[in-house]
């Protein structure tokens, strides 16, 4: 279905290819997922197949792509609309119409369908990804997830061979992951449909493929998905683990796993205790915020302790960004009192507020407003009066591969992550609120940010993280906020909370539970 | 009536209709029951969706109108009339300046034109506020003729990304906040702009990215020739219009036949345009009774106020008549408020 005859793409200003020499043949009705680390190729692999890979892009495509047997060189992507599907990592930059129904239908439209097959199209599909009471609604009053399966709805109207996802539950909570992951599976196995998708989360979907395309220094490989997760750092804990225990084959789900671990099951585990913090140092008390006619916080009581790393969790839209605006000061509360220390945040600016709260925003180029990392770097030691290369020192801490002459964006998300911190940890502040870090770091890169954050509660400051990443929890967190529909339904410890509830159960919870096992390092002690 | 999108090129001819009246007449009166019945109809038909909020910013935008053109009249303003109500201190620029002298008398007379010029630009403005949140544009833009479909897309891709760029602006500024800059004046804005200028353009190429992938532009693949044909008709055709139209408020004569020959002109080359697309539209809003009634009643306030009322202000100032045409068909105006179909509601707000 999809065949890459000795592939080199070389970006426009670029010496070096992206990818070399790439020879693959993606069978019909299997789903093919593209892993690597972050920056290696990904996207550039997917997008060869949709054709914006050169036709969009630019740069040189040398060797042959052929989809269905037509060959991207000479088709555009908007030739290629009717065989391929494409949906991408944000859902709503793609959008091009108001409601579920007009979106799904848009492409027929730009294909010139019939009416009537696009009404009946249109129905299909709404029954097929579970849409069909969502019709009528604006799209941008659904859900990370709803909003996520329109797009595939969108992808799948005009009737495509080949549908290519990138990261497509990256933006997702746990439960809307699984929504849309359960909706692919679907897809492969009734309509026949080939997709090819890259994600970095493999824990959730490693189990699905067929097989696996591993991206390594600009070489692809088509490999066994078992075979794939053996010999480098992109693994999701139960490979881990199952390579940890020696289980033969390797489990690449929680059930098979669960098969291996009867007898490990059975051990005693004493359950090494977390961080439990100093003293109070972020205070949300009783506090209301409402946005129009929806309430984002409900009486809200939080107390945040110095020396800890709170993780705050909840779907799409439960308050978790707005719970850490209230704390950083940018949105007030409609009731209630925040206090970091003695401060109201609201009414701190400049270098107190610096020296009360570090926030680090979704996008963390936000921050970023001069040209090069060392202009960043030398801004925040002028703002803070201290010694000039400070702030590249503590950079450097982070990681030492950053060339201080790069400009910020074109930083890989684990660079950009770290020059927030550096920039914003410069004022040794009380309580640092990051949201939503993890987006686009891949295992290594989390495994950098867990330490960096652990050095940091060591030193006794107090960490907010808003995360959908379980297994990111399970490893670093010390206690955990569920925030649901703006209350506060849980606040306990890491262990009581990830093993009360399934959705919120790490890979190796699952497989380990009734032990309240955590990590694959834990699992090892047993 | 069930719930239904009316046609939205039926509201625009409504809201245009009360627009070309408003700006026919100078009678307040009357300028003061199109407003009122304005907001009567969107305050019954407008729909729970973002752009419906138009109206608001419309009604400031035409108070800020009034203002504006009152206060020039009293600082520049010729003396007009005999009723003085009072006297500012004056000054005569020098010659260079043209010689305008600023303050002075300040007439009841000159206060009531300004007010009464300004009323009927904002009234107009009222309207096409009026359109803009009774129908969606992008609605709007997906009715356009085929031959204008290259012209929607890129106002729909205008129209969704100008929100996302005040979206991206908040966040910026938040994020500066936070990082203990400023977050008002010149410096800050030029600091912020690097930013919110980047993410626009990554959101932008994102979307033209999506739409080429989703086949957008696949079906008109004309000649270099053809095009040009096209595009200067239709440039022609709409250059013609807008002379005409200004002829035509003005009322000068030669206005219609400009205004008919740039309409034949525009309307050729979007039909040239149309033949060549091979688009269909799924679900066209109907165009039904109700769209009939609407844009009717719009159009017979023009007519009626147009043939009943005079544009020009009587000096001595009296008090404005109600001629019962004129005001009959205006009141008209407000029955799609109850006559036509309440848009979807299409979720309920938590």
């Amino acid at each position: 279905m999809i065949r890459f005859a000795d592939v080199t793409f070389t970006h426009a200003q670029s010496g070096r290819p992206v990818v070399s020499n790439v020879d693959l043949t993606i069978p019909e009705g299997d789903l093919a997922l593209v892993i690597g680390r972050t920056g290696s190729g990904k996207s550039t692999l997917l997008n060869m197949v949709n054709g914006l890979v050169p036709h969009f892009t630019g740069g040189t495509l040398r060797g042959e792509v052929r989809v269905n047997g037509m060959d991207t060189r000479t088709n555009a992507p908007r030739d290629l609309a009717g065989i391929v599907g494409t949906v991408g990592q944000n859902p709503r930059a793609g959008f091009t119409t108001d409601t579920v129904e007009e979106e799904l239908a848009y492409t027929m439209e730009s294909l010139g369908f019939a009416p009537d097959t696009m009404r009946r199209r249109v129905e299909e599909t709404l029954d097929l990804l579970g849409l069909a009471p969502l019709r009528h609604r604006p799209l941008d009053t659904l859900s990370g997830g709803e909003q996520q399966r329109v797009a595939i709805g969108a992808a799948l109207t005009a009737g495509p061979a080949v549908l290519v996802l990138d990261e497509p539950t990256s933006a997702l909570d746990p439960a809307g992951a699984e929504e849309v992951l359960a909706a692919i599976a679907r897809l492969v196995h009734d309509l026949a449909i080939t997709v090819l998708m890259a994600e970095h989360r493999l824990e959730r979907v490693v189990e699905f493929a067929d097989h696996v395309i591993r991206i390594e220094d600009g070489h692809c490989e088509l490999l066994d998905p078992a075979a794939a997760m053996v010999g480098h750092g992109l693994q999701p804990p139960v490979v881990r683990l199952g390579q940890a225990m020696g289980w033969e084959p390797v489990p690449l789900s929680v059930r098979s796993a669960r098969r291996q671990a009867v007898q490990l099951r059975t051990a005693t585990f004493e359950a090494p205790a977390r961080r439990t913090g100093h003293d109070g140092v972020a205070t949300v008390a009783n506090t209301t915020v409402t946005y129009g006619h929806t309430g984002a916080l409900r009486a809200v009581d939080v107390q945040l302790r110095s020396g800890q790393i709170t993780a705050l969790m909840g779907r799409n839209g439960a308050g978790k960004s707005t719970l850490i605006n209230v704390l950083a000061g940018t949105r007030a509360p409609d009731r209630g009192r925040v206090r970091v220390h003695e401060d109201d945040p609201t009414t701190l600016r400049g270098q107190a507020l610096l020296r009360r709260i570090a926030y680090v925003p979704q996008d963390p180029s936000d921050l970023f407003y001069t040209d090069s990392v060392r202009g960043e770097c030398d801004a925040t030691d002028r703002d803070t009066g201290q010694e000039p290369g400070s702030a590249l020192a503590r950079l450097r801490q982070l990681v030492d591969t950053v060339d201080p002459d790069n400009h910020p964006r074109d930083l890989s998300a684990g660079q950009q992550l770290a020059l927030a911190l550096a920039i914003q940890l410069a004022s040794a502040p009380d309580i640092v609120l990051l949201d939503e870090p993890t987006r686009g770091l891949d295992y290594p890169g989390k495994v950098a940010f867990g330490s960096w954050l652990n050095r940091l509660a060591e030193a006794g400051c107090s960490i907010l993280v808003a995360t959908h990443d379980v297994e990111l929890v399970a490893v670093i967190g010390d206690r955990v906020i569920v925030l649901a529909d703006g209350e506060v339904v849980t606040d306990a410890d890491v262990r009581t909370a990830l093993t009360s509830s399934p959705a919120f159960a790490p890979q190796v919870q699952k497989v380990l539970a009734p032990l309240p096992v955590l990590t694959v390092e834990e699992a090892c002690s047993l | 009536m069930t719930n239904r999108w009316l046609h939205p090129g039926a509201w625009w001819l409504w809201a245009l209709g009360l627009g070309a009246a408003a700006t026919r007449t100078a009678n307040p009166l009357l300028l003061g029951l199109i407003v009122a019945v304005a907001a009567l109809v969107v305050s019954s038909r407008r729909p729970q969706a973002q752009w419906a909020g138009a109206f608001a910013v419309f009604v400031r935008i035409a108070v800020l109108v009034v203002v504006i053109r009152v206060g020039f009249t009293v600082l520049f303003g010729l003396r007009v009339g005999t009723t003085d109500l009072f006297t500012l201190p004056s000054a005569t620029l020098p010659d260079w300046m043209a010689g305008v002298t600023l303050g002075g008398a300040v007439t009841a007379e000159m206060l009531a034109i300004a007010v009464i010029q300004g009323s009927q630009l904002a009234t107009l403005l009222i309207c096409v506020g009026a359109a803009n949140s009774l129908a969606s544009p992008v609605r709007l833009l997906k009715a356009l003729p085929p031959g204008l479909y290259h012209v929607g897309v890129a106002g729909v891709v205008a129209l969704s990304l100008a929100p996302r760029i005040m979206v991206n602006v908040r966040r910026v500024m938040q994020a500066r906040r936070m990082r203990g800059r400023p977050t008002r004046g010149l410096r800050a804005a030029a600091e912020s702009s690097v930013p919110v200028l980047e993410s626009s353009l990554d959101d932008a190429i994102n979307l033209a990215a999506a739409m080429d992938t989703r086949g957008y532009g696949r079906a008109t693949r004309t000649s270099p020739g053809e095009r040009a044909l096209q595009a200067g008709l239709v440039l022609a055709g709409l250059m013609g219009i807008a002379l005409g139209l200004f002829a035509v408020l003005g009322a000068s004569g030669w206005g219609w036949l400009l205004l008919a020959l740039g309409l034949a002109m525009a309307i050729t080359g979007i039909l040239v345009a149309g033949r060549r697309i091979v688009r269909t539209r799924y679900r066209p809003d109907p165009w039904g009774w109700p769209e009939t009634l609407t844009a009717a009643t719009g159009i017979s306030a023009a007519i009626a106020v147009i043939a009943v009322s005079s544009s020009t202000i009587t000096i001595p100032l009296t008090w404005p008549a109600l001629p019962p045409v004129a005001v009959a068909a205006i009141l008209a105006a407000a029955l799609p408020a109850a006559l036509t179909p309440p848009p979807p509601v299409p979720w309920r707000t938590a």
